[in-house]
């Protein structure tokens, strides 16, 4: 059984959804090295993620990328003290593949193996970069699968203020770029085909900020989009300013619950992480609100924003050094409430 | 020569470990827990043996066809042992393990030549045919097929053809219809490749050194249509 100095790594595997991605985390280097490959353009004809093509990859994919880490943070097995993957929430399948090949990498290395929850990796991608936010601290996790308010005390002490009712921030997004003409997954190319976008044409509404609470609703804006364009016709400049009325709609929302959390819980910093945590336009408005509010506001860079290895790894190793530890188990849960987890102390 | 073999498949899962010719097994019928038991029975196999994984000689597992999920446990934990004990690997085909079980009854008698068809769901059947050789190993003489069980065609050759797998009591009538005036005899019960018959075949590949490396230990699904491609791009306008 390695033992957890801060001179050694884990090993972390990421396969919940449609990326493969694998790092190293050292405890006193930080992160040494991560890969990832992404589906999505295997994805993209079918118009989402097929949860079966996404495990047949998987299974293609992660030995490889472990390979590879290994090679670019020149390490040898005996470097590592666990191994870490994400065992849900997910498509089961795919994580059934990461916990597959990472149980059994820390069976054969004979080092302790930790199973992760997604979302705490999303959360505490932050401390992967320099100047790390401390704790307490308010996180706004928004992505394709989620749309969460939390109140962190710690790792793993998470209570759920708010989340979405409906469509994910991120699903809105690309379900309102399909509508748009702008593909799959198209989040991104909504965003950037709202720079066009006339801003005082069209006004969306901002759904559930007339009452108190901090859930969302978002599939509203998705039905206020097509019935624009319905009546205003397809129009490039018509899309174009939807797109702006769409993201605007969006991000003043978010602002709005954010600032209204941070109000209630007196928390002064503010993580935000998740895939729609790299939308420019939401950092803007999220710094000047922090700005504004007498906080700060703390994001992983772009790459960590949406899934990877490195937060997994990093979280791993936070909860083995605490001494959590997967049985000789292959699990994977494809609902799992974050606030179910183990309290862990400060990094 | 020291050899783990894994088989997770069909609802069946089990582990073997051969050891210069003595084999033992744990085999246990127990659908949707072959992640809670695939790699306790290889702790206790390597366990009671007194031997770590490294200083075995390779690793076999069976490949397919099978459920997709099962096929990604045992190439998963295929990949995660070899890789990390530095392991060569025997993809074992899964219908060829059963013909390998099937090949030698408990009566003692032995089969020459046995028709493998399994359920794949889906109203479909996957089969292949194999041939017992004088090595008393079986070797597949057709390419393994998805089919319905109502377009299944013998394999080729004269003579009779003993038909084992989980199809029969599936697709019982479909599959009589189909094999009307075909010289068969239906042995239902054998369904569950064994670990213990991949080891088998398995000990042979890695002896003529017909192996893989960690990251090549991967399923042979047969069934490649997953999922419909939209016929255009729609969009509602």
């Amino acid at each position: 059984m390695g033992d957890m100095g801060n001179d050694r790594c884990v090993l972390g595997i990421e396969t919940s959804c449609d990326e493969t991605g694998v790092a190293i985390y050292h405890g006193q280097r930080g992160l040494l090295a991560h890969a990832l490959h992404s589906q999505v353009a295997l994805h993209a004809v079918y118009g989402g993620v097929v949860p079966e093509i996404a495990s047949r990859d998987h299974v293609r994919r992660v030995l490889p990328l472990v390979r590879e880490v290994m090679t670019q943070a020149d390490i040898t097995p005996s470097d590592l003290c666990g191994v870490a993957y994400t065992a849900g929430p997910g498509l089961i399948g795919a994580l059934l593949v990461g916990a597959a090949v990472g149980r059994s990498l820390a069976f054969g290395w004979d080092v302790p193996a930790v199973a992760v929850h997604h979302m705490e990796g999303h959360l505490l991608a932050p401390f992967l970069e320099p100047n790390p936010p401390s704790f307490p601290l308010l996180a706004l996790l928004v992505s394709g699968g989620h749309t969460l308010l939390i109140d962190v005390e710690g790792v793993g002490r998470y209570r759920i203020l708010g989340e979405s009712l409906d469509d994910a921030v991120g699903e809105a997004f690309d379900k309102t770029a399909k509508l748009l003409g702008l593909g799959y997954p198209g989040g991104p190319a909504l965003a950037a085909l709202a720079e066009s976008g006339n801003r005082s044409r069209f006004v969306f509404p901002r759904p559930m900020t007339d009452r108190p609470g901090l859930d969302f609703s978002f599939s509203g804006l998705k039905t206020c989009a097509v019935t624009t364009l319905r009546r205003e016709g397809n129009d490039p400049q018509t899309r174009a300013d939807i797109a702006y009325a769409f993201q605007e709609a969006v991000v003043d929302t978010l602002a709005i619950k954010c600032q209204r959390a941070l109000r209630q819980t007196g928390r002064r910093r503010l993580v935000v992480a998740g895939g729609v945590g790299a939308n420019h336009a939401l950092r803007a408005r999220l710094t000047d609100l922090v700005a504004q509010e007498g906080g700060s506001v703390h994001y992983p860079r772009l790459a960590f924003c949406t899934d990877n290895g490195a937060m997994i790894a990093l979280t791993g190793w936070l909860r083995l050094r605490a001494g959590v530890r997967e049985p000789l188990c292959i699990r994977a849960l494809a609902r799992w409430p974050l606030d179910t987890l183990s309290t862990v102390s400060e990094p | 020569m020291k050899l783990l073999a894994l088989e997770t498949s069909t609802d069946a899962c089990s582990c073997a470990l051969w050891i210069d010719g003595t084999l033992q097994e744990r085999f246990e019928i127990a659908p949707r827990q072959h992640g809670t038991l695939v790699l306790s029975m290889i702790e206790a196999l390597l366990a009671e043996a007194g031997l770590r994984l490294h200083q075995l000689d390779g690793l076999a597992f069976g490949c397919g066809p099978g459920t997709f999920t099962g096929l990604r446990m045992a190439a998963g934990v295929a990949q995660g042992l070899a890789f990390s004990a530095g392991l060569p690997v025997v993809p074992v085909s899964s219908l060829a393990a059963l013909a390998q079980g099937a090949s030698l009854l408990s009566n003692g008698s032995a089969t020459e030549r046995i028709w493998v068809i399994q359920d794949a769901r889906m109203g479909e059947v996957y089969h292949s045919a194999f041939l017992r050789a004088p090595n008393a190993l079986v070797n597949e003489s057709t390419v393994p097929r998805l089919c319905r069980p109502e377009q299944i065609t013998p394999p080729p050759g004269d003579g009779r053809w003993i038909i084992v797998g989980s199809a029969w009591s599936v697709h019982h009538l479909a599959l009589a219809q189909a094999l009307v005036g075909c010289d068969t005899e239906v042995l239902p019960d054998l369904r569950y490749p064994h670990a213990a018959d991949v080891a088998r075949l398995g000990v042979d590949a890695l002896q003529s050194g017909r192996t893989v490396s960690a990251d090549q230990a991967l399923p042979i699904y047969l069934r490649d249509e997953v999922a419909n491609r939209p016929a255009t791009n729609q969009t509602p306008f």
